[in-house]
């Protein structure tokens, strides 16, 4: 079942004027920021499909980039949220892709600084929910509803019991995971989605794993 | 967990409890929240409807285009001249409804009832109950769960995506759940509350999402004054006892098979229907410059 809240129907409460284009939209950037972990110095957006026809009429790329300066759906400085980032210095480029996605709201964000960056995909499936389908090139699966954990290792035996081991030491239980890989025995990903909340003790454990190369965690 | 609407009632019924109960449970369930939390969490989704309810019918609402805003406001005027021909509660809902509408175009701050887009019916039509039926704040909450019930099956087994199903399964879910929830707040049976969806839900089949220059105002507005008056008279049919030969759980399937079948065009993309009117397109050319479709 994708929706499995109330209150992925009625709700969120939101700035107008789209759930998928708005709400959707900001979420999108929101993850894409909690991923990157900190303030980037860019942003290059695509559209494609719905989002690429008519993002400035639902007010889309506002609210992408909203969600880039980690603004929540109902948060009034989306209105403004181009300008604000400007202000801090985000450079955003935004571009219409002809390309047919399988999911007709989709977005690419590439977002960064001189160290690093992160390139996200998500797909905004109705109601303001959304899922994120990519993340740096790996396939997956992320509705961002819950905690989740994003460990980056080698694709290798034991790598998957060594991380459940640390989460069942500390009480943390998993409601979904999956593993992706680009090719065999090389980079691999892992995504769980957890019922509580890892605390840096636990991250820090598991950053210590010599298969694994890194980790990320989202809040709900 | 319930998966369709069959087992919603089912469970309802033998437990002999509402409908809003039954979501209240679930939601418990599946998110590890007491009681007092998930209903707060809906208290405040209903004080945001409230508001945006208000703004529309009193304020002078405007969005950025000047496409829509204001027509909550003069219906509100039109029903005190007393002159209604489809009686006051029915005009009054409609206008709630375009007025939550209008201040949504406007990126005002609204609750989404599935979606934005469509989220003018269901506080639409509870609004203007609440002049009627005179409900505790406690029912107005559980008009909520209820109405939210039938969207939770409405999206798990079909879609409330204009981009995915067109406007049937955005304004066409959103009047179905406020037909079941209306049967329910006027002390309907959960089986009349199925019935009232799937009357309502029928009469939007194959609603096209045709935005005019790709904006959530026309005819999004009025789409939303027209689901919340097809809401009430559905509700009221159901109360009568009237059934629909389609059961409910049918005819959701069959607006997901409609919505699938529906061209990339007439779904969220402003390339057809009344997006490519004439004035349609000139409308799009004066807000944007150039048509979209001749970049």
């Amino acid at each position: 079942m994708k929706y499995k809240s109330v209150f992925d129907i009625i709700g969120p409460i939101m700035i107008g004027p789209s759930s998928s284009h708005t709400a959707g939209a900001a979420r999108i950037g929101r993850v894409a920021r909690h991923l990157f972990g900190r303030k980037p110095e860019f942003a290059n957006i695509s559209f494609y499909g719905s989002f690429a026809k008519t993002y400035r009429g639902h007010g889309t790329d506002v609210a992408i980039v909203g969600g880039i300066l980690d603004y929540d759906t109902f948060d009034t400085r989306i209105v403004d949220a181009l300008t604000i980032a400007k202000q801090e210095g985000i450079k955003v480029k935004m571009t219409e892709e002809d390309a047919v996605t399988d999911h007709p709201n989709t977005a690419r964000v590439i977002i960064g600084d001189k160290d690093d960056q992160i390139e996200v995909v998500g797909i905004s499936i109705g109601g303001g929910k959304i899922e994120i389908i990519e993340l740096n090139g790996f396939s997956l699966r992320l509705s961002g509803n819950h905690p989740a954990l994003l460990i980056v290792h080698n694709d290798k035996y034991g790598a998957i019991a060594g991380v459940a081991n640390i989460l069942a030491k500390h009480e943390i239980n998993i409601g979904h995971m999956e593993v992706s890989r680009k090719e065999k025995g090389k980079e691999a990903l892992m995504v769980i989605e957890i019922d509580q909340n890892a605390d840096e003790v636990i991250i820090n454990e598991l950053s210590t794993l010599p298969i694994v190369q890194q980790v990320v965690k989202i809040h709900d | 967990m319930f998966r369709n609407v069959a087992e919603l009632i089912e469970l309802a019924e033998s437990k002999k409890c509402k409908i809003a109960d039954i979501m209240i449970e679930q939601e418990m369930g599946v998110t590890g929240r007491s009681r007092d939390e998930v209903i707060s969490f809906m208290d405040r989704n209903l004080t945001v409807m409230e508001e945006a309810v208000l703004r529309g019918i009193t304020e002078d609402v405007k969005s950025h285009s000047g496409l829509t805003g204001g027509d909550g406001k003069l219906l509100q005027e039109y029903i005190k001249s007393g002159k209604s021909l489809s009686g006051d509660l029915m005009l009054d809902a409609v206008s709630k409804a375009m007025a939550t509408n209008e201040v949504n175009a406007a990126m005002g701050t609204i609750c989404a009832t599935p979606t934005a887009g469509s989220a003018g019916v269901v506080p639409g039509t509870l609004f203007a109950l609440k002049e009627k039926l005179k409900p505790e704040r406690d029912q107005m909450i559980e008009y909520l769960f209820t109405a939210g019930a039938f969207g939770f099956v409405v999206a798990n087994n079909a879609s409330i995506s204009g981009a995915a199903g067109g406007c049937q399964a955005e304004v066409g879910s959103a009047t179905g759940m406020a037909a079941a929830a209306i049967v329910e707040l006027a002390g309907g049976t959960p089986s009349q509350a199925a019935e009232a969806m799937a009357i309502a839900l029928k009469n939007m089949l194959g609603l096209v999402c045709d935005p005019v220059a790709g904006l959530v105002e026309v005819p999004c507005v009025k789409r939303n004054a027209m689901g919340a008056s097809n809401a009430i008279v559905a509700a009221d049919m159901a109360l009568a006892g009237i059934v629909s030969k389609i059961p409910c759980d049918e005819v959701i399937d069959a607006m997901y098979k409609i919505g699938q079948s529906m061209p990339s065009a007439l779904r969220e993309t402003a390339q057809g229907g009344l997006a490519a009117t004439p004035t349609g397109r000139e409308l799009e050319a004066k807000i944007f410059g150039i048509p979209l479709n001749e970049k």
